[in-house]
């Protein structure tokens, strides 16, 4: 299995990268490297296996339902580049 | 030739916990902007996810409630799409082992033809899954930018997801209204819908009997029946229409707009996301052993569909009375105190009044039955007072508005203070029987020819004579008697 420049372009496009037609030869290959190793993990037979979801045997440990969190806007939003009447402000979303 | 609908529902039911389903913030309706939004929430650099317990609970006893499968081993998967609302660019959801597997729910479809009965249906349910809902955007012009609020970044949902089992809005309403009544009567949402706590999105197809199921649109962000309702009758009078123009179907996402009654496309396949799911690797398997399972279905409440089938074998009332008095375990539990009162042979009549006149008034004030003014023992005590026959059922319904205005403790006390007795003694009836004969010779004279419409009117001034105190079937007895005796 190999990536074209096109799929390159598709998943950049859903990443929201910007890459450059340069970027995008360079990176068809390096990914066309990732895919070559894959490749080869799969000629193992897992048929039968289960699927994997983490590469520990253990599972999630869960919390209790408190609130602990306090109020911490002022801090969080003295970071952000703009606020106002307590809103995180971005460029317009137009749908 | 006719056309088959074809409808699933997906429907994001917000869970009952107090913090967030990954984190520790409130997940309080109404609080100032952000002030709810923890570094979690807000996907700061380093933070990681902690799943909440009571979240998980929440998805057993809604597996519980419709009888499906609850898997032992479910995994949580990431969905990536960019949007401001969503800072981790990823949505934490389930994709491949979700939570909850199957089951399935059993409505009750009025027709709303008039002279037709309600039908029943089962609806299967494919999936059930956790996953946190994403924060809102204020599209408000912000000099040209947009705010966002994060405090529902976080807030658990379960995202219940049918089978493509209903063929028509009505259906899809039952099916909804069943299922916010359910999650209700399980404790695990509050179903407020104008906050959003419960809404559903409708895959809608068309297809002609027999052929293979028609592309779908699906619209999105229903959070009322009447919309529900409104929404897919639109898309389906649209979709057979263009199809019968020579048009064919995209699948698409749609909007429904309720000041027009229309549905618009939103995005269609082409543009579709590419949500790359993958398992998170921030968190780990979860895993529910049986004996959380146990403990948790020991602490159910009576379902109601189990409640449903002992209200019509014990008590004797029709599918449809059954229903009614289920829609919401308060009524159920109003019902059922007033049958402890009444004693099961007024069943019926508890059933009548609770379904009549208390929701009517309850309607009309705009209140729920917890805050009603008249008690299910008061009314069971009305109740026995019609059955023995001490008022007519005309007159319970002035004692019933003398309960919910206050006007007395109980039944008895304003049939009393109001002197409501219905008059049994025949003599007294007969009395103002004559006196009723005297006074209208003209009817008298006209039931003699035959006229048993003059009947009805004497019956009519004898009623009113003892104002409404006497039983009708008694005073038309003794009237017969002496009209014709």
């Amino acid at each position: 299995m190999s990536i074209n420049l096109e799929q390159v372009g598709r998943i950049a496009r859903l990443a929201n990268i910007e890459i450059s037609p340069a970027e995008a030869a360079q990176t068809s290959e390096v990914l066309n490297g990732i895919l070559g190793l894959i490749e080869q993990l799969q000629s193992i037979d897992t048929a039968g296996i289960e699927p994997m979801a983490h590469a520990q045997e253990v599972f999630q440990r869960l919390r209790e339902d408190c609130v602990t969190e306090r109020d911490q806007r002022a801090a969080f939003q003295a970071v952000a580049p703009e606020t106002e009447a307590g809103l995180y402000l971005v460029p317009r979303v137009i749908e | 030739m006719t056309w088959e609908i074809v409808i699933g529902l997906e429907t994001h039911a917000q869970l009952r916990t107090n913090s967030k389903i990954f984190s520790g913030a409130s997940i309080a309706f109404g609080a100032t902007p952000n002030v709810q939004a923890c570094a979690v929430d807000l996907a700061l650099p380093g933070v990681l996810p902690v799943l909440n317990k009571a979240a998980v609970e929440c998805a057993i006893r809604f597996g519980l409630a419709i009888g499906a499968e609850i898997a032992p081993r479910s995994v949580f998967a990431r969905k990536n799409y960019f949007y401001p609302d969503l800072p981790k660019g990823y949505q934490i959801s389930q994709f491949e082992l979700p939570v909850v597997k199957g089951g399935e729910l059993t409505i009750l479809v009025a027709t709303g033809k008039p002279g037709t009965q309600a039908y029943e249906k089962t609806v299967h349910l494919t999936r059930a899954h956790l996953e946190e809902d994403a924060g809102k955007s204020l599209h408000e012009d912000f000099h040209g930018k947009t705010g966002i609020d994060l405090n529902r970044a976080g807030t658990p949902l379960l995202e219940i997801v049918t089978e493509p089992d209903m063929c028509s809005a009505a259906e899809a309403v039952a099916y909804a209204k069943a299922l916010h009544a359910l999650v209700r009567w399980v404790g695990i949402c509050d179903g407020n819908m104008q906050e959003g706590s419960f809404r559903c999105d409708a895959n809608v197809s068309v297809r002609r009997p027999g052929e293979p199921l028609g592309t779908r649109r699906e619209i999105k962000n229903l959070n009322s029946f009447r919309f529900l309702q409104q929404a897919i009758e639109y898309e389906v009078k649209w979709q057979i229409e263009t199809l019968e123009d020579g048009g064919s179907i995209h699948q698409a996402t749609v909007l429904f707009d309720p000041a027009t009654g229309q549905t618009r496309s939103m995005r269609s396949k082409e543009d579709a996301q590419d949500y790359r799911y993958f398992p998170d690797p921030d968190l780990l398997p979860l895993e529910i052993a049986p004996t959380w399972i146990a403990s948790v279905k020991t602490a159910m409440p009576e379902l109601p569909g189990e409640m449903r089938a002992r209200f019509e074998r014990d008590y004797g009332l029709s599918a449809y009375d059954a229903v009614a008095l289920t829609a919401s375990r308060e009524i159920a539990q109003y019902f059922e105190d007033c049958l402890a009162a009444a004693g099961k042979a007024n069943s019926k009549t508890c059933a009548n009044w609770i379904m009549g006149d208390l929701a009517a008034r309850l309607n009309k004030d705009g209140r729920e039955i917890g805050e009603a003014p008249v008690s299910a023992t008061q009314l069971a005590g009305l109740v026995l007072r019609i059955a023995d026959n001490t008022i007519s059922n005309k007159l319970g319904k002035d004692v019933f508005d003398a309960l919910w205005n206050g006007e007395g403790s109980n039944a008895d006390a304003v049939i009393e203070a109001k002197g409501l007795k219905q008059i049994t003694d025949s003599g007294a009836i007969e009395k103002l029987i004559d006196e009723v004969l005297a006074a209208n010779p003209k009817s008298v004279e006209e039931f003699r020819a035959g006229k048993e419409k003059a009947f009805n009117a004497l019956v009519g001034q004898a009623m009113k004579a003892t104002k409404g105190k006497a039983n009708p079937q008694q005073v038309n007895e003794l009237l017969r008697k002496k009209l014709t005796g």
